[in-house]
């Protein structure tokens, strides 16, 4: 085992360059999920914001005006 | 209309394609991590080390299937970059985009693994040398496409714009490429296509190959959908999935 990560003396080389290898590879398999919940979760806050005003919207507005009078 | 023409029309819908790319998705990853797993047990322990280079090149079996990778995922997004422009296709321009930061990755791992190469094999981490500069040129162009994309407003004006100079950029590909035989360069020459190379040394090689070129497209596959979600916003498809995840997310 201690001669495989050795590496006949390149381990140090071989080993980062698998390291980098799988780094980046795992951040780039990362960043498409977290795109995807950050965009269905604005797109759903939005449809949110969208029916609370709609429902809301006559109540609201009379408050409004009541505040500026 | 012939059914396949057909096909590829239906194909260029935004719901049918993120349908269809999310029932393949698993099978990609999967596919990919299997002949990743196999080429790197072939290539570490079972691969004898080098006559002249002893262990150290262990490291073409990341270094050269991700220098592969830097070269076929500029040719797709230039490929579906003129397709985007000539024939304005969403998906097209969403395809080139999302290939953009994927081909960035394999090109930043080809050239920190071709240094780290380099320091034991030629006593330098770094030298200008024909391949390794038009390597690096490569990713100017990669790390160029996704700023111009970032930086305009209007999501498909933007993915335009990037895919034109994607378009541009294509003069480098024959250049990394050819750069080791019209050069005399540092760099030694193509591996594969000399068929000296043995078999045991070949075939995790050409393992790895494939599943890099797997998780490519997996990759690119689940950004596409991703980018497909944020610009179809408005549809009731999207909407219907976000309403849904939401549901998901509450239990």
């Amino acid at each position: 085992m201690a001669e495989f990560l050795h590496m006949g003396g390149y381990g140090a080389y071989v080993w980062s360059a698998y390291a980098v290898f799988f780094v980046v590879l795992l951040v780039d398999a990362m960043a498409p999920s977290r795109q995807r919940r950050r965009t269905l979760h604005d797109i759903a806050a939005r449809l949110r914001r969208e029916s609370n005003r709609s429902g809301a919207s006559k109540i609201r507005s009379t408050e409004i005006e009541g505040e500026n009078r | 209309m012939h059914p396949f023409v057909l096909w590829f029309h239906k194909l260029g819908s935004p719901p049918y394609f993120h349908r269809l790319a999310g029932r393949f998705l698993p099978w990609l990853y999967a596919l990919a991590l299997l002949a990743g797993a196999m080429g790197l047990y072939g290539g570490l322990v079972i691969a004898p080390a080098d006559y002249q280079q002893g262990d150290a090149f262990r490291m073409i079996y990341v270094h050269v299937p991700c220098a592969y990778m830097s070269l076929f995922a500029y040719a797709l997004m230039a490929a579906n970059s003129f397709v985007a422009l000539v024939w304005r296709i969403k998906l097209s321009e969403t395809l080139a985009m999302a290939s953009a930061p994927i081909g960035a990755a394999f090109t930043f791992i080809a050239l920190v693994t071709g240094s780290l190469w380099g320091k034991p094999m030629w006593g330098t981490w770094w030298t200008w040398d024909a391949r390794l500069t038009s390597e690096l040129v490569l990713l100017f162009l990669y790390l160029g496409v996704i700023g111009l994309h970032h930086a305009i407003e209007d999501a498909r004006q933007a993915a335009r714009a990037a895919a034109f100079l994607a378009l541009i950029g294509i003069v480098n590909l024959p250049i990394v490429h050819y750069s080791v035989l019209w050069w005399n360069t540092l760099h030694q020459g193509q591996t594969l296509a000399t068929a000296k190379i043995s078999p045991s040394m070949a075939w995790p090689l050409l393992s790895m190959i494939f599943a890099t070129q797997v998780y490519f497209f997996a990759s690119l596959l689940a950004r596409a959908r991703a980018t497909l979600l944020a610009l179809e916003a408005g549809k009731d498809w999207v909407r219907q999935i976000a309403l849904t995840q939401k549901v998901d997310a509450h239990g």
